[in-house]
């Protein structure tokens, strides 16, 4: 080496250097992969796209370094090392930024994969260039490529036992970021002798930024993973979609799977019984032998499982906005099992409309019954479909006798909005009878019967019904209409579609909005 | 001289609309049209053009009615429940209702121009029968108060605006206001409470909708005296904030800055909405289509009495041994044909600076002028959106939507009251010419091409909504030459405006330019009061 030559002591030191930039660099690609199909899905596609990506992209680092010339070598690995820390470190944090805001985020995130590839095959080129006046190409080569691979077996094990269960993705990639910043800085001083004077101050400057923004960002850790879906819902995501309408996640942990709606849990597989029980049948139960059922919401086809329950049932009418949700179950194959596919049943219609305006239109069908299941009225647009306005409207779809029941949010946390729902249906001249039900993953969950003429003091379920239910008996299924003392009701305004009022209630009971 | 695209998004929005206006690519990928009322026969009527009908084209008809505006059709209504059903309502362009019209695409109906009303206070009893009529009153509380039926109050949320690059709720901008902001728009409203509580000594508020109903005291009237911003400066008030908004206010209502618009017609627009001091604002009523509902219901009640695509070209007083009639000479658009109305009384509800044009000898008969009725030009244009703009935070859509820096009034959504919150929309966005236009510069503007209007459009709605120009699919124009009676400081309380309801021998008149204010309570007001004075003239005829 023509401009000076290293010290020899810290030569061991480089070795470890190897294995640090290893050890990171596998990291990073388990990182993407892992990211991309909890964001994305299908694991098998993403791991496979990932991994070859990465691959190719490092053979790209590993070209490009055949054009730094041997003067800027020590310069070009440092900051090579400041480049994977910035950009390997802050992938985890940025890609789950981006992920809810950025339309193409297939482009980011394997953008990043080739910019993080890149990098880290630009590294070893350069480093064994470095190292070649000191030792024998066979030793070289060994050496350092047993280094590697020992790095890559360290990171494969570390990676699912360690890193992602303690830290988790997002500090785990903050933490390989500062590992190489670390390793840059380093090597500032191990290979001070090829560096010129003027820009090493520079490089340590730039490499004690680098650092001091990724100690920042990990000491924001919990923060930042706030704002990630992944860490939002707690467990892995094994599928997410935007439709139109709204953005569907499912996740899946040990004891089953959960889908939610922006970011609002709408079942979780394990306990939905529960909650669908007691949505639908203190409805139907009262109905001699129901016929005509119109179900608004409900596009997972688990309250309908519940319907079709009923042997008198001819026909079942279905009104979700979105598509994307109705045809869930045929994506996402526990969802058709858990609803027994449902909604492919031949006895139910499916419309995919705004059931404000299906509701609204003149000389609808009419139902013996009506199951609603709305999302919570987190927004004006849900909101409307808890007002006077739309349950005047509903009226014109009921046969004489017929039952509503509707899922009215948890009377627990946020009393005013469910008594204001209860009042609304007042305020339009239902009888109404609200009720509650123990759904562990919920807590306390309200619910609300009605109908145009009298309900009956007493429920008995369907004989259909008996002893197969998992939730209700006759005893369970009346005590729901017990009310224990915290939740008593509250006085409220009406919803209406000029006040809105139930959207106030709920945003600052739950706090939807910051 | 045509106007370069620069020049127009300049003179229209301002020179800070430039730096976006052409970064964006400026050609306009959508088709549309430039609508506009027919200067054509306007036109010619000012150059003269005074056809006479054929001997055998006349006919006898009791009341003719000039104009299908609100004003035209709320008197036909009036006649109808006077028992007088010969009469015609002839309007010159092939859709009736003036700046109340409104128009349909597929299932999306949408405005072009007026798109609300206040809810009637209770003593605005005419008012309420005509919403009752029309199913949007269900009943009366116990004070007489309307109860409106819940889909025609104002969906809530209402209104937003954008503001500091973020879409707040309400029009106020409140991010960022200091205390003495907000103490000034608490004292603006107390004030206002002070005029809701006035009274004069006959019990009449200082404002009150229909102006009929309100004071002529000259305490209030007095405020027609001072510009609307003088008047806040005389009492203290210098929050820009609270400017603004008051200037928005009176852009909205009147087509003209504060600076502009009499104290009087400016109080008007905050004290006559509300029903007691203290009192929220009167809640709005509002269709998809805008008050082209209350027009659509008019003129279904009257039938074929209304003739579209007829223009007035002669009103002339007869005199003669078998009684008095106006002589009304008809011309129509579409066939070139014209023909004559003999009619025991016209209410002529035009705007009023065309009343010496076509009635014969106007000025010499009533020695009355109408120079001090001045009109505002607007531009509305209607976009048909595939999707609604793509929103991550901030307060969601409202039916009202503002943008604080535009010279805009923002824009309007037509699905908003039918509750449909997914999908196609129209937007009805808004452009009054305030004063700051000068004649040259409003000539030039009307002289605009679509393509051009098109893009000042766009370039004004692409600040809150970046991907606009993807979104629209059809864009259309409508010029409104005189749109709208601009009450400047004087006019409400001058002698020419007070004259001129005043009869004109057999001729009467009713437009809402009589009030100063273009409001629809005050167009059906006077269409109720000429229908009044024709009931009431009719049996002597008969005699």
């Amino acid at each position: 080496m023509s401009a000076g030559s290293m010290n020899r002591a810290p030569l061991v030191l480089l070795y470890l250097n190897v294995l640090i930039i290893a050890t990171c660099g596998l990291v990073y690609e388990l990182l993407a992969g892992t990211l991309a199909s909890y964001l994305l899905g299908d694991s098998v596609t993403q791991f496979s796209l990932v991994i070859g990506l990465y691959l190719s992209a490092m053979g790209a680092g590993a070209w490009i370094s055949r054009f730094v010339v041997d003067k800027s070598l020590a310069r070009c690995f440092i900051e090579v090392e400041l480049g994977v820390a910035l950009v390997g470190g802050l992938s985890a944090p940025l890609l789950f930024a981006a992920f809810s805001r950025v339309d193409i985020f297939g482009v980011v995130l394997y953008g990043f994969v080739f910019a993080i590839g890149s990098l880290v095959g630009l590294e070893l080129p350069l480093l064994m260039r470095l190292l070649k006046e000191h030792l024998d190409f066979e030793d070289l080569v060994s050496r350092v490529l047993a280094f590697d691979y020992i790095g890559a077996l360290l990171a494969s094990l570390m990676f699912p036992i360690f890193l992602v269960p303690r830290l988790g993705l997002i500090r785990t990639s903050l933490l390989c970021g500062l590992l190489n910043a670390v390793v840059g800085v380093w090597g500032t001083y191990l290979l001070r002798p090829l560096l010129n004077r003027s820009g090493l101050l520079s490089l340590r400057i730039r490499g004690a930024l680098v650092i001091g923004l990724l100690l920042i960002a990990f000491a924001q850790a919990e923060r930042l993973t706030k704002l990630s879906e992944e860490s939002a819902l707690g467990h892995a995501v094994i599928h997410a979609e935007t439709t139109h309408y709204q953005r569907l996640v499912l996740t899946r942990s040990e004891q089953g799977f959960r889908l939610y709606l922006n970011g609002h849990l709408q079942f979780n597989s394990m306990d939905e019984y529960r909650y669908h029980e007691a949505l639908v049948h203190p409805a139907l139960s009262p109905i001699r032998s129901p016929k005509q059922i119109l179900v608004l919401g409900g596009g997972d086809g688990l309250a309908m499982r519940e319907i079709l329950r009923y042997p008198s049932i001819e026909s079942v009418t279905l009104v979700d906005i979105d598509p994307g949700m109705t045809s869930l179950a045929d994506r996402f194959q526990p969802l058709a099992e858990l609803s027994k596919s449902s909604l492919r049943d031949p006895r139910v219609t499916v419309i995919n409309e705004d059931a404000f305006i299906w509701t609204g239109r003149a000389n609808g069908p009419k139902f013996d019954a009506v199951v609603i299941d709305f999302p919570d009225p987190g927004n004006f647009a849900i909101g409307k479909l808890y007002t006077t306005r739309f349950y005047r409207m509903l009226r014109d779809r009921l046969n004489d006798g017929a039952m509503i029941s509707i899922q009215c949010t948890s009377p627990l946390v946020a009393p005013k909005s469910y008594w204001c729902i209860v009042s609304t249906l007042e305020a339009t001249g239902y009888q109404v009878r609200p009720y509650h039900a123990p759904v562990p993953t919920f807590g306390e969950w309200g619910f609300i019967l009605a109908s145009a003429g009298p309900i009956p003091e007493r429920l008995t379920l369907s004989t259909e019904l008996t002893g197969k239910s998992r939730f209700l008996n006759d005893d369970v299924l009346n005590g729901m209409f017990v009310l224990p003392h915290d939740l008593v009701r509250v006085k409220t305004d009406i919803n209406q579609l000029n006040n809105q009022a139930l959207v106030h209630y709920y945003d600052e009971e739950w706090g939807v909005w910051k | 001289m045509r106007l370069s695209r620069r020049e127009l998004i300049a003179l229209m929005l301002g020179a800070p609309a430039l730096a976006t206006g052409c970064s964006s690519p400026p050609v306009v990928p959508l088709h549309g049209e430039l609508l506009g009322q027919s200067f054509d026969i306007g036109h010619r009527l000012r150059d003269g053009f005074r056809p006479r009908p054929a001997d055998d084209q006349w006919r006898n008809v009791q009341v003719a009615i000039v104009g299908g505006g609100a004003a035209g059709l709320s008197a036909g209504r009036a006649l109808l429940q006077g028992k007088c059903d010969d009469f015609v309502v002839l309007e010159l362009e092939l859709v009736a209702g003036g700046t109340s019209r409104s128009d349909k695409a597929g299932d999306i109906a949408y405005p072009w121009g007026a798109h609300y009303v206040p809810v009637p206070l209770a003593d605005n009893k005419p008012l309420i029968r005509l919403f009752t009529e029309m199913g949007v009153v269900e009943s009366l509380a116990a004070d007489g108060s309307p109860v409106v039926a819940e889909q025609y109050l104002c969906r809530d949320p209402e209104e937003r605006l954008f503001y500091q690059g973020e879409w707040i709720e309400g029009l106020y901008p409140a991010t960022g206001a200091s205390q003495e902001d907000h103490m000034q728009l608490k004292a603006f409203r107390e004030l206002i409470d002070l005029f809701a509580a006035w009274r004069d000594s006959s019990g009449r508020r200082a404002f009150a909708i229909p102006t009929s109903l309100a004071t002529d005291d000259k305490e209030i009237m007095e405020l027609d005296k001072l510009s609307m911003a003088d008047w806040l400066r005389g009492n203290g008030f210098y929050s820009p904030r609270l400017h603004w908004l008051v200037d928005y206010s009176c852009r909205d209502d009147y087509g003209l800055s504060a600076e502009t618009t009499s104290a009087w017609a400016g109080l008007l627009y905050f004290a006559s909405r509300l029903r007691a001091p203290g009192a929220d604002h009167q809640p709005l009523i509002s269709w998809p289509e805008g008050n082209g509902r209350i027009i659509n219901y008019l003129a279904e009640v009257i039938g074929p009495r209304l003739q579209t695509g007829m223009a007035v070209t002669q009103l002339t007083p007869v005199t003669s041994d078998k009684g008095d009639f106006v002589e009304v000479t008809c011309f129509n658009t579409q066939t070139q044909s014209v023909t004559g109305l003999r009619a025991r009384h016209v209410i002529f509800a035009a705007p009023q600076f065309l009343a010496p044009r076509l009635i014969t000898e106007f000025t010499e008969r009533t020695k009355r002028k109408t120079d001090e009725f001045e009109y505002g030009s607007w531009f509305v244009a209607n976009l048909h959106l595939k999707d609604r703009p793509p929103q991550k935070q901030g307060y969601p859509l409202c039916w009202d939507n503002v943008m604080f820096r535009s010279r805009s009034l923002g824009y309007v959504v037509a699905t908003h009251q039918a509750g449909r919150d997914y999908g196609p929309t129209v937007l009805t966005w808004y452009y009054p010419f305030t004063e700051s236009h000068t004649r040259e510069v409003r000539e030039k503007l009307l002289k605009a091409t679509w393509a051009d209007l098109a893009d000042v459009v766009l370039t004004d709605l692409e600040v809150p909504h970046p991907q606009i120009r993807q979104l629209v699919e059809r864009l259309d124009i409508f010029r409104w030459g005189h749109a709208m009676i601009r009450p400047k400081p004087g006019f409400i309380s001058s002698q020419q405006r007070r004259d001129a309801r005043h009869p004109d021998g057999r001729i009467h008149f009713a437009n809402t330019d009589l009030s100063g204010v273009a409001l629809f309570e005050e167009a059906f007001d006077h269409g109720c009061r000429a229908a009044d004075e024709v009931l009431s003239a009719l049996p002597q005829d008969r005699v």
